[in-house]
């Protein structure tokens, strides 16, 4: 069991570089960062300037090495646009941004979740009609739209909950809302598809030929199968809600890491964009090693080889 | 929750008398999602196919006399202009025409794109298994790992835009879903027994594949694009949206719901119909990909 | 003895999408108390629907009408959570056919033992865990203590279905239904499962149902036997009667279906024709458009029910109607043993090993399929390869096929090493034949580009030769030309395998590798595709390797046979020194452990009974 999630965690660290590997490969080697960092019009003589002092005259792997070295010395290097030290700015912003991604994951599963099981208990009935249309509708519905929507609504039509801003929890109910519920799709299809599948597993007829019934039927016998795939996939959908973050963020006006994104790649700042794609990378990554390990304390088949 | 089904009986096996082929058009003609999904996704294909015969106005030209006109159902609207004016006073009804020329390449560029890595790697994973599986799943969690949104953000911004950067970031980004199904579709496939026939007659496995695992893979393959389209079309509207995608003045939804932004307190149909415009497109996609599922899902076997 | 069960006009529709469904038509059955009633059929005949409309186990969707009293109850009557409460487990209990997937994979066996004695059986949890556990050791499970606390997946197949017996157990049913609780697993252990279930049922004084497509476990296990075809009962009545004595064309001729260790091995009796569709139900007789008697008053009315108590069926003939037909010419006196053959292909020294992982990095762990064999096939001999599953015999077929390259030894071809040939050259000397009908062909080709495939591959570019060649394999293997242009879902399975052989047969090999061509076909099914076999091998002079797990069908079939025990040959021989006798201990447990079915040696009807 240990062996399995060390092994597990060795794994999330090798993909977390090679992400941020990938990404530092692509962002560079697509484009002058000096020419961008300098603006258009700069003259040749001030781009070979910034070329020189930040160091990017070096060949990529050698760049790359320095990159990771400081990395590993807890040092991310600096701001292009802010000049200070990337690791200041993002954990400045982090908390705004795990809060709204908690909280967005909350309205996921509040949502999600009970009509996923309501209408995989009953298939074909106006609840399970209610559920797919809620899934394709949100599935097609373009989230920044989503968002701005909810600000006509409640910025000017009933104005309830504040639309911009990050100051209390009140601020933070509409965002999440708009994305918790890009997340709702994915995580009911599951629960539903999932639920209906252990409802017709062969364990199941042979709970009901022991006499249990709907809801002990349920609880005893049903759902702590049918939460393993669930458990996963909320995993997936958190680590996601980080990216997402960057429109949420930039329509309500909150001052998170979604919004730093934006505002660093509209500033050519390569660094934060780098930081910020490989901090996203790790909570991804550890996220789903969550997910793994849990799997692994309910499920005996993975508990016990 | 009273009521739970069980699915626990064996249903005797009956001999189909349709082809295949007419079982599906069967269940196609009597599903009602995959037939309005199908009709909303024609009818705006054909809407931007022929863009220039029916939209009212050219969609670039700006008039400064006329800006903000209101559509013709609010007061001040008029039938010359039946959704309005934008800010520079272009034609609303004419841009939201040809901006479906813009959502529905780049979708088909970016599914297609998303289609040949995803549907080759899935396949030779698949199918050879062992070291390539592990190369390739490795690649996969990599992907899922990436922030999406953020690097199509930052390429496109670095790149410079063009319909045919966006185009190919969204494609390149776009491939896992191809990937996982394929993949588990041909270690499904590959361990069947026509397979082993197949090489028992000495097929090679170039072959195996072309003849006897694609075949099999192709509605799967099918549904997944239609998906991908909408996530594609949405991936764009989200990149233009933000500033980092289509750039002014041509026509595109996202783009249109950012300039409408602005105003939107006041003339909300600027974000409103854009949003709208999306909405039916993808949901249509969706619609669309649901039905084929279903409809191409195989034949309950006992 | 007192009435425990009866069952009065039972009927099951399922609404599908394309019309009703009769999945049991119109079904009566009664059973005493201690009794054990045997329900046979072949797959689609309705028997395992019957007993899950008892259980309340049908599909939601499914209508159910006739009625049913257990122990003077009448149980249609009743709610489900009433029935539930009152009957199910307490006194009527039931075990499946799948004991893999039957067990909640994330609760250990004790939990799923105990709990619905506890949660019903008003069993306090101590005196519930000391029930599992004699229970446990009752069924024979070694070391129950240490069991009571693992999961399903740690346990072995028959374990699983031992552990499941005993769950059904707890409250001491009156009545235990038994769907196929064989069918999933290896013939000594199914020998084993089916002496236990027959133990304690003695024990215990219950009653018992055993449904079953397997004629040979009925006549050894029951004392009255059920057949049923198309959704209806067609004949009841003593086991001992109905076995020796078949009243209804339908089980005489699935009676002479059945390959037979006794004597010599003849031709199988088949039943023409394939399994009536249940959406449209006939006015008449079910079986009428199969049956060799059949009357033009058989198609106009439902046959009347003839015969006694111990002895009914539902047909038109009286006995004096019915010509006893005579036992079929035997198909060879003798397994001749083809000495000095040529070697078509020979395998030496075959060593196979595989290791795996879990995971990526996890520990290695090394698996010797296939152990130093060596196996010669001579040219014009069935030779049968036999097995337990995980014995070896299917990785070693492959191997013999050339599909893999074996860890150590070599494989010859007609002298030369497999290794040498081109796929194409390997292609046209040996061909296979595969147990899972509807995995063999492409669903997505039709026949005509299914069975042409082979040709085309060789290079053969003439389309009208190739069409003649493809026509030509549809012959030789009985079906009709027009069916070429059908796809794999519209035909049946054994038509399906009958095209499996024919696109085999296209190229003309000259050896056949048939791993378990039967064992996923019905009975009357797979007498058709033995006779098949056997026939074609001696029109086209085909030398066979058989693989299979069916002592019967090795008897039925081969000239020589080798046994596998854990990747080793434990014996090999000729057919007839091998079945009687055995020279190692293995090949004497398969054998007896092996059903047989011999309704000649049943103790003869009663009424010479007490003549005698």
């Amino acid at each position: 069991m240990l062996k399995y999630i060390l092994l597990r965690g060795l794994l999330a660290i090798a993909v977390a570089f090679t992400v941020s590997l990938a990404a530092f490969f692509l962002l560079n080697a697509a484009t002058d960062p000096a020419q961008a960092i300098a603006g258009e019009d700069a003259t040749q003589e001030v781009v070979e300037t910034i070329r020189a002092r930040y160091g990017l005259d070096q060949p990529l792997p050698v760049r790359y090495a320095q990159w990771l070295g400081g990395v590993l010395r807890g040092d991310f290097g600096e701001s292009y646009y802010w000049h200070k030290p990337v690791a200041e700015l993002v954990a400045e912003r982090a908390g705004t941004t795990i809060t709204l991604a908690l909280s967005a994951l909350f309205v996921t599963i509040l949502i999600a979740i009970p009509l996923g099981a309501f209408a995989a208990l009953n298939p074909n009935s106006w609840i399970d009609r209610v559920a797919l249309g809620v899934a394709v509708s949100a599935q097609a519905v373009p989230n920044f739209w989503l968002g701005l929507i909810m600000i006509i609504l409640f910025g000017v039509m009933m104005p309830i909950f504040p639309v911009s801003g990050d100051d209390t929890w009140r601020h933070f109910v509409l965002p999440a809302f708009v994305l918790g519920a890009s997340s709702v799709p994915a995580v009911m299809r599951l629960t539903r598809t999932g639920l209906i599948e252990v409802m017709g597993a062969d364990y199941i007829r042979t709970a009901r030929s022991k006499g249990f019934r709907s809801g002990a039927l349920l609880r005893r016998h049903a759902l702590r199968n049918a939460l393993l795939p669930v458990i996963s996939v909320l995993a997936v959908q958190l680590g996601q809600k980080f990216g997402g973050s960057v429109i949420t963020e930039s329509i309500f006006a909150i001052n998170g890491l979604g919004r730093l994104a934006l505002e660093s790649i509209l500033g050519a700042d390569i660094p934060t964009v780098q930081m910020l794609i490989f901090v996203f990378a790790i909570v991804f990554v550890a996220m789903n090693l969550v997910a793994d390990i849990l799997n692994a304390a309910l499920d005996p088949r993975i508990r016990i080889g | 929750m009273t009521q739970v089904e069980s699915f626990t009986v064996a249903v005797p096996e009956e001999a189909a008398p349709l082809t295949p082929r007419q079982l599906m058009r069967r269940r196609a003609l009597g599903h009602t999602g995959f037939l309005i999904g199908a009709g909303l996704i024609i009818a705006l294909a054909l809407i931007a196919l022929f863009a220039p015969l029916i939209a009212p106005h050219d969609p670039f030209v700006q008039s400064l006399s006329s800006r903000m006109l209101p559509p013709v159902w609010d007061d001040g609207g008029t039938w010359e202009h039946i959704l309005g004016t934008d800010q520079n006073g272009r034609d609303y009804l004419s841009r939201l025409i040809y901006g479906a020329r813009v959502s529905i390449s780049i979708g088909l560029g970016a599914a297609t794109i998303g289609m040949l890595i995803g549907v080759t790697l899935g396949v030779i994973a698949g199918y050879f298994g062992g070291w390539v599986d592990h190369g390739v799943s490795f690649l996969l969690t990599a992907q899922l790992a990436l922030p999406g949104l953020l690097l199509a953000m930052a390429l496109v911004f670095i790149i410079g835009p063009s319909i045919w950067v966006v185009i190919c970031i969204i494609g390149v980004l776009h491939w896992t879903y191809y990937l996982v199904v394929t993949r588990s579709a041909t270690q499904r496939i590959r361990n069947l027994d026509f397979v082993a026939a197949a090489a028992a007659s000495g097929a090679t496995p170039r072959q195996i594949i072309w003849h006897e695992i694609v075949p099999n893979l192709i509605s799967q393959i099918i549904v997944i694009f239609t998906f991908e389209l909408g996530i594609a079309i949405l991936a764009e509207a989200s990149l233009s949206f933000l500033g980092v995608g289509i750039q002014p003045p041509t026509p595109s939804w996202g783009l249109m719901i950012a300039e409408g932004k602005e105003a939107m307190f006041y003339r909300p149909w600027l974000v409103v119909l854009p949003g709208l415009c999306l909405f039916t497109l993808v949901i249509g996609a969706n619609l669309m990909g649901d039905g084929l599922r279903d409809i191409t899902a195989p034949e309950g076997r006992n | 003895m007192s009435k425990l069960l009866e069952i009065n006009n039972l009927s099951v529709t399922l609404p599908l999408p394309g019309g009703q469904l009769h999945a049991v038509r119109d079904v009566s059955i009664t059973l005493n108390r201690g009794e054990a009633l045997g329900i046979v059929g072949e797959s689609g005949s309705g028997k395992s629907m019957s007993a899950l409309a008892l259980m309340r186990l049908l599909p939601q969707r499914a209508l159910q009408t006739g009625k049913m009293l257990f122990d003077g109850t009448d149980l249609t009557g009743l709610s489900d959570a009433q029935y539930a409460q009152q009957f199910l487990g307490h006194r009527i209990a039931m075990i499946f056919q799948e004991p893999m997937t039957s067990l909640n994979p994330v609760y250990t066996i004790g939990r799923q033992l105990t709990e619905a004695a506890v949660q019903f059986g008003s069993y306090t949890p101590t005196a519930a865990r000391a029930r599992a556990l004699a229970l446990l050791d009752r069924v024979g499970i070694p070391d129950p203590k240490a069991r009571m606390a693992q999961y399903p997946h740690q346990l072995s197949g028959g374990q699983r279905q031992r552990v499941m017996i005993a769950m059904a157990l707890m409250l001491e049913p009156e009545l235990l239904i038994a769907d196929e609780p064989t069918t999933a697993l290896d013939v000594t252990v199914q020998a084993q499962i089916l002496d236990l279930l027959a133990d304690l049922r003695r024990e215990m004084g219950m009653a018992m149902i055993l449904i079953t497509h397997d004629l040979a476990v009925v006549a050894e296990q029951t004392d009255r036997v059920a057949v049923m075809y198309g959704g209806e009962m067609i004949e009841e009545g003593t086991a001992k009667s109905v076995m020796a004595a078949p009243a209804h064309p339908y089980t005489q001729a699935l009676l002479t279906a059945i390959p037979r260790m006794d004597g010599p091995p003849r031709r199988l009796g088949a039943i023409p024709g394939t399994v009536p569709s249940l959406m449209t139900p006939p006015k008449g007789c079910v079986f009428a458009p199969r049956c060799g008697f059949v009357r033009p008053d058989c198609l106009e009315a439902r046959p009347p029910q003839l015969g006694d108590a111990d002895h009914q069926r539902r047909c038109v003939l009286s006995d004096a109607d019915r010509p006893t037909s005579a036992p079929a010419a035997p198909i060879r006196t003798d397994h001749a043993e083809v000495s000095g053959g040529e070697a078509v292909i020979a395998a030496r020294d075959i060593t196979q090993v595989f290791t795996s992982r879990k995971g990526m990095f996890g520990p290695k762990h090394e698996i010797r399929a296939v152990d130093g064999v060596s196996l010669t096939l001579k040219r014009g001999e069935t030779l049968a390869l036999v097995g337990e599953s995980g014995s070896g015999k299917s990785t070693l077929a492959r191997i013999m096929l050339g599909l893999s390259l074996p860890t150590s030894g070599t494989v010859e071809m007609l002298g030369r090493p497999v290794a040498d040939l081109a796929p194409l050259e390997r292609a046209a000397l040996v061909q296979p034949i595969f147990q899972d009908p509807y995995s063999s062909l492409n669903p997505r080709r039709t026949l005509a580009e299914i069975i042409a495939r082979p040709l085309t591959l060789r290079g053969e570019d003439d389309p009208e030769a190739c069409a003649a060649k493809t026509r030509d394999a549809m012959e030789m293997v009985r079906l009709p030309a027009r069916m070429l242009h059908s796809y794999p879902s519209q035909i049946s399975g054994g038509q399906r395998q009958r095209v499996a052989i024919a696109r085999a047969l296209v190229t003309r090999p000259q050896a056949l590798v048939c791993d378990e061509p039967t064992s996923a076909l019905d009975v009357s099914v797979q007498a058709q595709i033995l006779n098949l076999l056997d026939e074609l091998q001696t029109e086209l002079g085909l030398s066979c390797l058989v693989i299979t797990h069916d002592m019967a069908v090795v008897h039925q079939v081969a000239d020589r046979v080798a046994v596998m025990l854990n990747g080793k040959l434990v014996e090999e021989g000729g057919c007839d020194s091998v079945l009687r006798n055995p020279s190692s201990d293995y090949t004497a447990r398969l054998l007896a452990a092996a059903p047989q079915f011999r309704p000649d040696e049943m103790t003869a009807p009663p009424a010479q009974e007490a003549t005698a």
